[in-house]
């Protein structure tokens, strides 16, 4: 055993910017993909000491136990306004929301979409699952057409319930933003550049370059009914097509920057 | 400093600017929309922070960020606002955050008007948000006394960790008196062992509204609940209006309690033994004060602008023991000096019989009197 935990051969390890604290997290949800990746970037960045992130309601409203840094927790939706209180008072934290659908493109809308436009130096972490995990698998704006969950038994009827919100997109279109992007968790390689976008993200809060959001496609295994691995290939071929992947918003001065 | 010509809105504005106010985040609505504009210009000049919300809804929520911070921080709105904000109240109330809220009251319920009014008394000192939570309210009558009450608002909160609401109506906000202004204070950003500001070292912190163990969420009410007996126990404030050899007192808060004072000085030169007593803090209200007045007195009358709410309060503390009489102009009416001379008239000469239902006797009184009271 002694030779396992030698330094010459630990390959992987939890990173600095996690808390030993067991996340409460489905087996097979991407949920915690995404905080491994924030924490890695927020140490690589060396800003776990000035980081505060906001929590907010859904599956993440525990996120505060998980990440290694000073957090508040947010009243549903709202968490992009406290973030903002926050920065505008402290700005040279680095201030992050970490919110879900339901929570950011629902009861949230007009606070993420006046953060953006104001661009506030903040970054946003979105997490869509296309439904509402917490309270047990309701339709949220990013249900896909037909999609089923707990209050859209038989499908999900545009004709009744409208249509899913492409988020990323509708952010893009202000000028406050400089950095809106879509990745998506469903295999190694899109998680890579999941990772290189939350870089890019906190670049661009740290440089003052306005409003940043990475929006992450992720899996719902329990509540889509689906298993891990089914789950993942249900973001590729069924929520990829509807949620394209790409860039949607660089401005010239994040362009510049290297990571 | 000098006494000067102050508007009601722009004096609250520019007492919690020299308080040492750090941001200021609102959004318009009449009639308090001066202090937002006053803020708007003031807090950017002295590098300061302004940000215009989109809703109250925001606009409470930036506040209770900042107030995380261990800021000092407020923001200001007229009753249909304060309505929205009330969610973020009760998150701020559960996280034990220092805020101070301002209401320029308005006509209501709904979109009402934007006439002077006392409508939300009950939504300020019993209830808004959801939860078991006390909360400091405090309730100006003239524009001296409403920058005082923002000065004290401030140390009150972040003694207490609680929120201090001053509920000031339309005609307070409007109004201009000459008043005299504190000098500013020096601006800092306070250290608190419980603020969130990045870890720096220590060891981290978090701020939350969430006890998802009932125990620890009932320990929780319990802290607040203890915290208030201290609140209860230091924070009373009332000012009496010739009690010493008082047979009838008029009760009441704010420019209600401002008007009847008028009708009270008119009553004295009539020789008849009328006081006021104006409770300033409504939560705490001075239960004790009213409890020791019913000891002595004849008759209570309570004057408010609206339908009897802090009535209940006096109700509680008199227990019955002396006549009460009730007289109201809801709606974002205001009464005129002879209106409660009037009244103080009626108390003398025919005090209610005690247990009488003091808001149900004016509402018939009211009625007869042409169906929309006996003044437009």
């Amino acid at each position: 055993m002694a030779t396992l935990t030698a330094p010459a051969n630990i390959v992987f390890t939890r990173p600095e910017g996690l808390t030993e604290f067991p996340t409460h997290y489905c087996p097979g949800c991407t949920h915690g993909i995404a905080h491994r990746l924030i924490a890695e970037v927020l140490e690589e960045m060396n800003v776990l000491d000035r980081a505060i992130g906001v929590a907010p309601v859904g599956c993440a409203v525990f996120a505060y136990n998980y990440f290694d840094c000073d957090f508040v927790e947010a009243a549903h939706g709202r968490a992009p306004a406290m973030a903002t209180g926050i920065k505008r008072v402290l700005p040279d934290r680095v201030v992050f929301t970490y919110q879900g659908d339901g929570d950011l493109a629902s009861i949230g809308m007009a606070e993420i979409v006046h953060a953006a436009a104001r661009g506030e130096n903040i970054t946003v972490i979105f997490i869509n699952n296309a439904n509402y995990g917490m309270t047990g698998g309701q339709m949220a704006p990013t249900t896909l057409p037909g999609m089923k969950t707990t209050s859209s038994p038989s499908g999900r009827d545009v004709e009744t319930q409208g249509y899913p919100i492409r988020m990323a997109e509708m952010l893009a279109t202000l000028e406050g933003a400089g950095y809106v992007v879509r990745r998506s968790l469903h295999d190694p390689k899109n998680i890579r550049l999941a990772r290189k976008a939350i870089r890019l993200a906190f670049e661009t809060q740290v440089r003052g370059l306005g409003f940043s959001m990475v929006e992450l496609l992720s899996t719902c295994p329990t509540n889509w009914g689906l298993s891990p691995v089914e789950a993942l290939r249900f973001v590729e071929e069924r929520m990829v097509p509807y949620f394209p992947l790409g860039d949607y918003r660089v401005s010239p001065a994040v362009a510049q920057i290297r990571v | 400093m000098a006494r000067e010509l102050w508007k009601g809105n722009e004096a609250i504005a520019e007492a919690a600017i020299r308080a040492g106010l750090q941001a200021y985040f609102g959004y318009p609505i009449t009639p308090q929309t001066e202090v937002l504009e006053w803020m708007a210009r003031r807090m950017p000049e002295l590098g300061r922070v302004f940000v215009q919300a989109e809703s109250e809804v925001a606009a409470i929520n930036m506040v209770y960020g900042a107030a995380c911070t261990g800021a000092r921080v407020m923001t200001t709105s007229s009753s249909p606002g304060i309505s929205l904000m009330m969610e973020g109240l009760s998150y701020i109330a559960g996280t034990e955050v220092p805020v101070v809220l301002v209401n320029v009251m308005r006509g209501g319920p709904g979109l009402g008007n934007i006439a002077p009014s006392q409508g939300d008394y009950q939504q300020a000192v019993r209830g808004g948000g959801h939860g078991d939570y006390p909360r400091i309210v405090l309730a100006p009558s003239s524009v001296q006394e409403a920058i005082d009450l923002v000065t004290l608002s401030f140390d009150l909160a972040e003694k207490y960790r609680t929120i201090v609401m001053i509920i000031a109506d339309g005609s307070i906000g409007q109004m201009m008196e000459p008043a005299e202004m504190p000098p500013m204070q020096p601006l800092y950003h306070r250290q608190w062992d419980w603020a969130v500001t990045g870890k720096m070292g220590r060891e981290r912190r978090v701020l939350s509204s969430i006890y998802l163990d009932p125990y620890q969420e009932e320990q929780t009410n319990l802290r607040l609940f203890r915290r208030w007996q201290e609140i209860q126990a230091n924070e009373v404030r009332s000012r009496a209006y010739y009690l010493e050899d008082a047979e009838f007192v008029v009760i009441g808060f704010g420019t209600a309690g401002r008007v009847a004072l008028s009708a009270v000085r008119a009553a004295r030169q009539e020789g008849l033994k009328v006081g006021l007593l104006r409770p300033i803090s409504l939560s705490p209200f001075p239960h004790q004060v009213v409890a020791e007045l019913a000891q002595r007195v004849s008759g209570f009358l309570v004057v408010e602008m609206n339908t009897g709410q802090m009535l209940e309060d006096v109700e509680l503390a008199n227990a019955g023991r002396v006549p009460l009489r009730f007289y109201g102009r809801p709606g974002g009416v205001v009464p005129f000096p002879d209106e409660i001379l009037h009244e103080i008239h009626a108390l003398v000469e025919a005090p209610p019989t005690p247990g009488e239902d003091a808001r149900l006797a004016w509402l018939e009184r009211m009625t007869r009197l042409g169906g929309d009271g006996w003044q437009r």
